[in-house]
């Protein structure tokens, strides 16, 4: 098992792993966001960035490279897990990458429950596409903490290279950022050799300067990717929130030379939506979060919308769904 | 370049939006264009080439007014406007509606006709300039729906002569002509000779939404059509623009009777503090400094850090600098544009080359190789005594310093001829609300920067002109009361030789600081009553003596910060002791006057100074509907020193009628005495010294107005001087006015009924509308 995954260990790394840090309190409390300015940055955003034509369909087939194609439902199965994984291996109709002259186009990686794990790592043996597991209780986060650690530990063992944890929203909501810290440390050492991204879920946080300090205690406790959501909560993954993390990234980055990834998750199905991502990454944190070692999309609709972009950039027609193998 | 490529630069690519249709509809006009006059384009004349500053192309032909072209329109303007008011608010409103649905629909047309003449941005046209254009409409269609009710004593101006910049040209037409026409009135306009085409295309769009003829009247050209504006038979002139030339009209009306309002130039601060979201506050920069090429009047273009985080602050600037995106304007993904013309290249590289001070950093990012150009530039570690630090460069250059407390910061902040607006950042709540209201300006943005709505007044303080757009304060500018205005008869000094009759003589003096004083002069004139008694002497007051008694007012400043309350009570005690002294002043009027009305005069003053008492705190401000989560609040605050000659009818009601406003709003006064009946206001003196008036806060001069008159017009330190004088000094103080641009509140020559003078008008004149933005949210 330990070969399989070194083999499938994010073949794009070039970056030395986020060490961490001890925890600065004085940091974390001097953190600050500013609602309504973050959200007028937001807003005009897309209206300050448009990608069109050749390079729109360059930057979409980009957005595909960083999709971690997920299914996360109570009825998965193995089969349907294969179903994914196939999609995922062919992310993209054969005939449009020809076209498009990016015939090895794969998606960032496939992103299970802990049972899928073993299913998928078969379906991609040989692809290089990594499997991403959702541990620690997820989605809420809330079983016995031993046990949180013990399925991180499985789930590693289980073949997953990239462990997507939930943090206690308690520990940010109470103002316990050293309780916050332990947790995701010990989290990021059951993880071993497996890339750790740390999920916020944001949208139960309450205020973006709680997202913006909960992002800085889990860069300093060695979280490899900050992630917004599990998908569950109301609110997911929305570019105020995104904007919030970003900076905090940079701003980790700017103190400490290391960079951690980003992966908003939930609530981005449109192409446009992920053009305007990119740009966002492109303009807050440089080219270099515009790979897969750095930027995820969590999603599982945008694929589709994506593809129907692409058929009609190569032919000039508006495209249907069905038209594209579903996954 | 191949998809694979694209892919692994990740490049934005060319997003250019298409400028067919813009150019199609100056085809339509074979690319020359005349005036448009009476609701009618003339024929293209003599003139001069609109270029895209993006390419040096030629877009069209412009003509050049001339005197006749301008009294023409005035003349249109003048025949259209009794129609026009007579239209009623709800016509007007549907005209305005209109107007303002016709641009909504145009939207498109507007924006690229913007950016392919001016050279800003088409997300900039696209999603500020052209919306809040409409906007603007839409409000004062409003405007012209309540007038009746809201402003039932107020009617039109007449014709209103405007006259607007390059910077902003389709927004800055819509900030003058909308109010305008709300009102009742009708305007002669002159775009900039840089950007005359969304204005000729807004005339064709008056001509199609069938606008009565001569309402909007457009004439082209440079300066010179702009000086003809001003002296033509015009009852207002609206002004946008420098500093210089808004100095120049202030010279060129003075006297003249027309109502003046002038938006003019800035260095407006921009004051992070430690406690800031800085990245924040970083993008707040980028909308400050480099929207529209910083060539923005209110721009931030002066930033001031606080020391604690000014190195990591700069640094995130630098960085964010070199993210920006310079090029065609019409491309749909650039940040900055062509500036103008080559003109303001040219003099933006002057300035900045000639600086030598602190550390300067040119944005790392590509330039266009051809067109009108300028990187965005930051320059740090320059002081207060730096040329770039002062002046205005209208240009994407932001200079820089540090501070090291809030005080510091509002010093440096104030530390300038002008006062548009002023940025500020914290996240204190605290800070935040103690700092606006003590940074000289019109227009204060808490974490945020550059917001308008047409609900919101914008406007300066000191040199950055007066007068607010926006708002039902903007209304002011465009109406006045109804009514017609009899000319001032004036009475005249009595001549006497008869002798004294106080028993033991009297030396009434003048009023510096809290202190009865000898004029500086050592001259003195007497008093002489009707039937030729000697009533007592006045000293003749001179330069010095104002000199003194602004300097008195300046260092009464704490009277602005005391609470309404505590006013009205000092204003209630003037009129308590004034009530026991009553019938001592009655006689005093009436042996001066020759007359019996002293009682009655004594009255109403001890009514007026009530009246006043009762206003000191119940000037409300507002917080105004601006469309966004936040509020804009319209804070009343007082002028500063107002220098005001008194009038010679109702020697004690026509003082207290001035100053007591004044005073009630937190002003500091300089009173000129009735010229011909001084001594009321020599006897008030005692009362004023036993009413727990703080020293400074009213002082009281006598003598020639004439000989005052100018002194206190040039004063750089007077904020504002009225003059109900006998004589008609308008012309005078008008011009001297010009030097920094104070306020001025004139007779004109023309009547007031003392016995009714009170209320809004008085209260207006006496305080500045300053709007405070601030956006919330967590």
């Amino acid at each position: 098992m330990l070969i399989s995954k070194t083999e499938t260990h994010l073949p794009q790394v070039t970056e030395p792993r986020n060490p961490g840090m001890a925890l600065d309190l004085d940091w974390v409390r001097n953190v600050q966001a500013n609602t309504s300015a973050i959200e007028r940055r937001c807003k005009t955003l897309p209206g300050r960035r448009s990608v069109k034509k050749i390079h729109q369909a360059a930057w979409l087939c980009r957005a595909v490279s960083l999709i971690d194609l997920t299914t996360l439902s109570g009825d998965d199965t193995a089969g349907r897990v294969r179903r994914l994984c196939a999609k995922a291996r062919q992310p993209v109709r054969v005939d449009l990458l020809d076209q498009l002259g990016l015939a090895d186009l794969k998606v960032g990686a496939v992103c299970v429950y802990h049972e899928m794990i073993a299913p998928a790592v078969a379906a991609l043996q040989g692809t290089g596409i990594p499997v991403a597991a959702v541990s620690t209780g997820f989605p809420a986060g809330l079983s016995p903490f031993h046990l949180r650690l013990k399925e991180v530990e499985e789930s590693v063992t289980a073949g997953a290279a990239e462990i997507d944890i939930v943090i206690s929203r308690r520990h940010v909501l109470e103002g316990r950022w050293q309780a916050l810290y332990d947790e995701m440390q010990q989290m990021r050492a059951a993880s071993g050799d497996a890339h750790v991204k740390a999920i916020l879920a944001t949208g139960e946080l309450g205020t973006l300067r709680n997202v913006a300090r909960a992002s800085v205690v889990c860069m300093m406790a060695g979280a490899d990717f900050i992630k917004t959501s599990t998908g569950k909560e109301s609110v997911n993954a929305t570019l105020p929130v995104s904007l919030t993390m970003i900076r905090a990234i940079r701003d980790y980055h700017e103190r400490t030379g290391y960079r951690v990834g980003y992966k908003p998750a939930g609530g981005i199905s449109k192409a446009k939506d992920a053009l305007t991502y990119l740009a966002l990454m492109k303009d807050e944190l440089g080219d270099r979060w515009l790979r897969p070692d750095l930027f995820r999309f969590g999603a599982s609709s945008l694929l589709g919308d994506i593809e129907r972009q692409l058929e009609h950039y190569v032919t000039g027609a508006y495209s249907a769904s069905y038209r594209h193998p579903m996954g | 370049m191949t998809v694979k490529e694209i892919f692994e630069t990740m490049e934005y690519g060319p997003a250019p939006e298409s400028a067919g249709t813009a150019l199609e509809w100056i085809a339509g006009f074979g690319g020359r264009f005349g005036h448009f006059i009476d609701g009618a384009f003339t024929k293209p004349a003599k003139g001069f080439d609109s270029r895209n500053p993006a390419t040096g192309e030629v877009l069209a032909k412009i003509s050049q007014a001339s005197a006749k072209d301008v009294a023409t329109a005035t003349k249109a303007a003048r025949a259209a406007q009794p129609g026009w008011a007579g239209l009623g608010g709800h016509g007007r409103a549907r005209h305005l509606y209109a107007l303002a649905r016709a641009l909504q629909k145009h939207s498109r047309l507007f924006s690229v006709l913007e950016t392919l003449d001016n050279g800003k941005p088409i997300r900039e046209s696209r999603d500020i300039d052209i919306p809040l254009a409409q906007r603007h409409f839409y409000y004062h269609a409003g405007m012209a729906q309540l007038m009746e009710a809201e402003l039932p004593d107020r009617q039109a101006l007449g014709v209103c002569g405007q006259i607007i910049p390059w910077n902003f040209p389709l927004l800055m037409l819509a900030w003058k002509v909308a109010p305008a026409l709300a009102m009742g009135n009708t305007v002669v306009l002159k775009p900039a000779e840089y950007t005359s085409l969304t204005a000729l295309l807004f005339a064709d769009i008056c001509a199609q939404v069938g606008l009565p003829k001569g309402v909007v009247n457009i004439v082209t050209g440079d300066g010179a059509v702009g000086e003809m504006i001003v002296d033509a038979e015009v009852d207002k002139i609206a002004f946008t623009g420098s500093t210089s030339v808004g100095r120049k009209i202030r010279e060129a009306t003075a006297g003249l009777g027309k109502a003046l309002t002038l938006e003019l130039g800035g260095k407006s601060p921009y004051i992070v503090f430690d406690d800031a979201d800085l990245d924040s506050a970083v993008e707040g920069l980028v909308d400050a400094i480099w929207f529209n090429q910083g060539q923005v009047c209110c721009a931030g273009s002066r930033l001031l850090v606080h020391e604690p985080v000014s190195e990591r602050f700069f640094a995130k600037l630098r960085a964010r600098m070199d993210k920006l995106r310079i090029g065609d304007p019409l491309d749909k993904a650039i940040d900055v544009g062509a500036v103008v013309d080559p003109v303001q290249l040219e003099a933006i590289t002057r300035m900045v080359k000639a600086n030598t001070a602190g550390k300067t950093h040119v944005a790392a990012t590509p330039m266009p190789v051809e067109g009108c150009y300028y990187p965005p530039t930051l320059i740090t570690g320059l002081h207060t005594s730096d040329t770039l630090m002062q002046e205005e460069i209208f240009g994407p250059v932001l200079v820089a310093t540090t501070f090291r407390t809030p005080d510091e910061a509002v010093a440096l902040a104030n530390n300038t001829r002008y006062g548009l607006a002023a940025t500020l950042w914290t996240e204190n709540v605290n800070l935040a609300l103690d700092v606006a209201p003590k940074l000289a300006a019109g227009v204060i943005w808490v974490n945020a920067t550059n917001l308008f709505d047409a609900a919101a007044g914008f406007g300066g303080v000191r040199e950055s002109g007066f007068g607010r757009e926006g708002g039902w304060e903007g209304l002011q500018a465009y109406m006045r009361p109804k009514g017609i205005r009899k000319a001032l008869k004036s009475p005249t000094a009595f001549e006497g030789n008869g002798g004294p009759v106080d028993a033991v003589n009297r030396t009434a003096k003048l009023y510096v600081g809290g202190k009865q004083v000898r004029p500086d002069s050592g001259y003195s004139r007497n008093v002489w009553g009707k039937s030729g008694a000697l009533l007592g002497a006045v000293g003749l007051a001179n330069r010095k003596d104002v000199r003194n008694a602004v300097e008195a007012a300046h260092a009464a400043k704490g009277w602005a910060k005391m609470t309404g309350h505590a006013r009205a009570q000092v204003l209630y005690f003037i009129a308590e002791n004034l009530a026991a002294r009553a019938d001592e002043f009655a006689a005093r009027l009436n042996g001066l006057q020759g007359t019996r009305n002293g009682k009655a005069e004594v009255d109403t003053a001890i009514s007026r100074l009530f009246t006043y008492a009762a206003w000191a705190d119940k000037l409300d401000g507002a917080a105004k509907g601006v469309p966004m989560r936040g509020v804009a609040l319209a804070m009343r605050e007082p002028v500063g020193v107002i220098g005001a000659l008194c009038p010679d009818e109702a020697p004690l009601l026509g003082l207290i009628s001035l100053m007591a406003p004044a005073i009630a709003m937190g002003n500091r006064v300089i009173l000129c005495a009735s010229q011909t009946f001084p001594l009321a206001a020599t006897d008030f003196i005692q009362v004023l010294e036993t009413s727990d008036v703080p020293g400074g806060v009213v002082n009281i001069l006598t003598g020639d107005h004439s000989d005052v008159a100018g002194t206190l017009a040039a004063h750089m330190d007077v904020d504002a001087v009225w003059s109900f004088a006998g004589a008609n000094l308008s012309t005078e103080i008008e011009h001297g006015a010009a030097g920094n641009l104070k306020r001025t509140w004139m007779n004109d020559g023309f009547a007031t009924d003392w016995s009714k003078a009170e209320g809004r008008a008085f209260l207006d004149a006496a305080t500045e509308i300053k709007t405070i933005w601030v956006p919330y949210g967590e």
